[in-house]
């Protein structure tokens, strides 16, 4: 494409594949004690 | 909202929210990507005669129609039914232990109150806290994983009882085949020698409070005759991270108030002192406070975090980058669908429990009676407020339904929700400001770095 260099093709749709497990850790055990990002959390099912 | 558009560090970025596809554009798709499909090529080639000519715009309307069959723009949202269809248990797997409710400092934006929650000043018992530890492991099910944060308070305070604590996880560890991932989140004014190699050896990761440069920490995290710390953490705090075996996290965080809005110079400070993982995080204060973060300071708290962002390119390019907690979004992966809709956590993942064995949704809502859901002794009473909480995500959030950055932060933080608008699913607002630039910085220091 000319004009759209695309960075993501929508990994979060990508992601319905996965099985859900909910093994990830909870956004508030890590540095975060007060401001939730869920996004910044690692998958534990790679 | 189906799609998110932003110019930051010379880009022009264009977020299709719904599959989470990002797109680096040029003016022309910048213009026309939020019009395209909803005027005529005619009345397109109106607006912006002059400035693009006829072919140019066929030519980016084609490139945008191509995006939106491949499903990267534009897209509806499929995942609501995945969590109205969930009506399964909800497993607590992780937990905030407050270890002491009790510190040894004042700092002035403690929203714990000194450390003891309004509930006077306690330390949790060894049998307590392995009570607690039966706890999670029984209401994990089928979760391998369970977390647990060392809390307070200064949880050091009673480094006594955090050993027998875990040496009787570790006992449980192997009994029921769990892994328990500690945490522990200090003020680092009691590390010594001893302490530290045992932090190193047994936490997943260690939390290391401090506010960034000298007279910014000094004049809010102080002792109770009102003197600072930082000549006596700094240097305990370098000597935990460098003990840090490879591999084994942790983090130097801290807390900007309405007196460091240029809070720039302080993760600097900590980034030049050598530490790779930083957090400064913004304080939540009701509006009175005099430390409280007001809607007039979010242009210069803005304009801070795009300098820090070009300052992260800028490092990371020359080999010397770091890790900023809240722009560590990795746009490629993070959790799932699953895990994004489903929220925090709070009050039915992850619970607190207070020196007496008290259970409440999180930390933030300790003290706070109405919270209450049990006890370890008897275990949760309130399953009506268990699945208020679980209920409690974007979906039930009118606000989140309109915004971009609802797969971002999931909601934000249920407890700052209830303190601002005595509701769960009303977004604090200040917050949610700050959380979308904070993602949108994020998403432009990635964007910035795959593009060279």
């Amino acid at each position: 494409m000319k004009h759209i260099k695309t960075i993501n093709m929508g990994a979060l749709k990508a992601s319905i594949a996965k099985p859900g497990c909910k093994e990830c850790a909870n956004s508030c055990q890590s540095a975060c004690k007060t401001s939730c990002t869920v996004a910044n959390l690692e998958c534990e099912n790679r | 909202m189906k799609i998110h558009k932003f110019k930051q560090m010379d880009m022009n970025i264009v977020i299709d929210v719904n599959s989470g596809a990002i797109h680096v554009v040029d003016d022309i798709v910048y213009d026309l990507v939020d019009t395209y499909n909803e005027k005529s090529v005619d009345e397109i080639n109106n607006i912006f005669e002059g400035k693009y000519t006829v072919e140019e715009i066929n030519e980016a309307i084609k490139e945008l129609k191509e995006l939106e069959e491949n499903g990267m723009l534009n897209t509806e949202d499929p995942y609501k039914k995945m969590i109205v269809n969930d009506n399964g248990p909800s497993f607590i797997k992780a937990m905030c232990l407050n270890i002491a409710h009790d510190c040894n400092l004042k700092c002035k934006y403690c929203f714990a109150s000194e450390g003891d929650y309004k509930g006077g000043k306690k330390l949790m018992s060894a049998e307590v806290g392995k009570k607690a530890i039966d706890f999670v492991i029984e209401n994990a099910g089928p979760r391998k994983n369970v977390e647990v944060d060392l809390f307070g308070g200064e949880p050091l305070m009673n480094f006594k009882a955090v050993k027998e604590i875990v040496d009787y996880a570790r006992q449980r560890e192997k009994e029921t085949g769990k892994n328990i991932r500690f945490t522990i989140t200090t003020n680092a004014t009691l590390l010594n020698e001893e302490i530290m190699n045992y932090i190193d050896e047994n936490m997943g990761n260690v939390v290391l409070s401090i506010d960034g440069r000298k007279e910014v920490n000094d004049r809010i995290r102080v002792r109770y005759d009102g003197t600072g710390i930082y000549d006596d953490i700094m240097p305990k705090i370098k000597a935990m991270v460098e003990k840090r075996q490879a591999g084994k996290q942790y983090y130097v965080r801290g807390t900007f108030t309405r007196e460091n809005l240029d809070f720039y110079d302080d993760v600097m400070l900590l980034a030049d002192e050598g530490f790779k993982e930083i957090s400064i995080e913004p304080v939540v204060l009701e509006d009175k406070h005099p430390l409280s973060l007001r809607q007039e300071d979010l242009p210069t708290i803005f304009e801070q975090y795009d300098k820090l962002a070009d300052e992260i390119v800028k490092r990371e390019k020359e080999g010397k980058g770091f890790k900023f907690y809240h722009f560590a979004i990795d746009v490629n992966g993070g959790p799932c669908v699953y895990k994004r809709i489903s929220g925090c956590g709070a009050g039915f993942e992850y619970v607190a429990v207070t020196p007496e064995g008290d259970i409440y949704p999180c930390h933030q809502f300790v003290g706070n009676e109405e919270f209450k859901l049990g006890d370890i002794y008897n275990g949760i009473n309130k399953h009506e407020l268990i699945k208020t909480f679980k209920n409690g995500h974007i979906y039930n959030k009118p606000k989140c339904m309109e915004c971009w950055a609802r797969f971002y932060c999931s909601g934000g933080c249920q407890a700052n929700n209830y303190n601002f608008n005595k509701d769960i699913h009303v977004p604090y607002e200040l917050g949610c400001e700050m959380m979308k630039k904070r993602v949108e910085c994020a998403i432009a220091i990635k964007a910035k770095l795959m593009e060279e």
